[in-house]
């Protein structure tokens, strides 16, 4: 590509500005017909990105012939981290051990392992971690009885709010004498 | 409203601040190894090409001995090469190898050219990395005499690590 400084400089040469019937040729008539083009593509683009389903890094090699396998390999893999890229699934992730991970799946699937054993084998060697759903368990009560457990102190916040509200009763009613005090001084106030 | 609720607050704050504190110190690249404790993994690594010796589980019995995972393409492995060829010169422990995810070829030259630490070598194209639990290289384990794993550092091993934490253990390990 010719540089921009350089690209001007032709453009200037090749269209001098010449007055009056310099601009209809500059731009022909096809200026309607590039509203329409511009309308076709936005419909066009439209349609693609309806059509297109969610990035999967699981390639055409690893998948399994029978799509029964191939269906529990995916449910097992999008349960699993990967360790590389961490906050993707292994099935999201394009790492070579998100790779090595689905084809070991689709293995031990294939050799009659069923899902539990699976995700049991690979947590063996990698921990909890590699869920990317943590199991409930004594090290992980605070993770997941956390918001529980402020909802709980939030309920018992309110709760002791409102019953000291409710003690709070209204003040008792103004004597004769003292309704009319205010009278008088309501009067004072309207005639000033 | 009781006088104590003023120090809320701050003791609140103080809390947050203390985890945060915490937080600061960890390594979040850093997975504790589900393997700690446990048995090494069964495997049988072959050897580099025109070597004869690879690398198994029955190399890991009756001796203390560290696992090193290294390949050529991993820059980590470079800085932390020296060191292991310092390592390897004391003679104190034997350090084998799993070369993870590499060619042959450039092992070899690898090794050629930087040294070899390793009292053998084992080429993995991947799946024995899945078996010890690796996610990256290099990451090396300490394994005991009767084939327990019961160590493991990630990232490229310093002096400092060598002295403070591998070479103590080692030597507890081999009481």
């Amino acid at each position: 590509m010719t540089p921009p400084s350089l690209r001007g400089a032709q453009r200037a040469t090749r269209h001098p500005p010449v007055e009056g019937h310099g601009a209809g040729r500059l731009f022909p008539p096809n200026r309607v017909r590039g509203r329409n083009d511009v309308a076709a593509f936005i419909a066009a683009l439209a349609v693609l990105v309806c059509l297109a389903l969610p990035a999967h890094a699981v390639r055409p090699d690893e998948m399994l012939a029978d799509p029964a396998l191939e269906a529990r390999a995916r449910d097992i893999g999008k349960e699993l981290r990967c360790l590389v890229c961490r906050n993707q699934s292994i099935d999201d992730s394009e790492a070579d051990l998100a790779h090595d991970l689905r084809v070991l799946v689709r293995q031990r699937l294939s050799a009659g392992d069923t899902n539990r054993q699976v995700v049991d084998y690979i947590v063996s060697r990698y921990g909890d971690f590699v869920l990317l759903r943590p199991p409930f368990k004594l090290d992980t009560w605070l993770l997941w009885g956390g918001p529980g457990l402020v909802l709980l102190i939030g309920l018992l916040a309110l709760g002791r709010y409102m019953r000291r509200q409710a003690g709070i009763t209204a003040p008792p009613p103004l004597s004769t004498d003292e309704q009319q005090r205010l009278a008088h001084i309501l009067k004072d106030e309207a005639s000033r | 409203m009781r006088r104590w609720l003023y120090l809320l607050p701050v003791v609140v704050f103080g809390l947050m601040a203390a985890g945060f504190y915490v937080g600061l110190g960890i390594d979040s690249n850093v997975l504790p190894s589900a393997l700690i404790n446990e048995e090494a993994p069964q495997f049988d690594l072959p050897p580099l090409p025109g070597r004869d010796k690879g690398f198994s589980t029955a190399d890991l019995q009756g001796h203390v001995s560290l696992v090193n995972t290294f390949a050529s393409w991993c820059a980590p492995c470079r800085i932390e090469h020296p060191v292991l060829n310092a390592l390897a010169k004391t003679k104190r422990v034997p350090i084998y190898g799993i070369n993870y995810k590499d060619t042959g070829d450039a092992a070899l030259s690898w090794i050629t050219k930087l040294g070899d630490p390793y009292t053998s070598i084992g080429a993995d194209d991947g799946q024995v990395g899945i078996e010890w639990g690796v996610y990256g290289v290099p990451e090396t384990f300490i394994v005991d005499k009767t084939g327990h794993i019961r160590y493991k550092h990630v990232g490229p091993l310093s002096e400092t690590d060598i002295d403070k934490t591998i070479l103590p253990l080692v030597a507890k390990l081999q009481q």
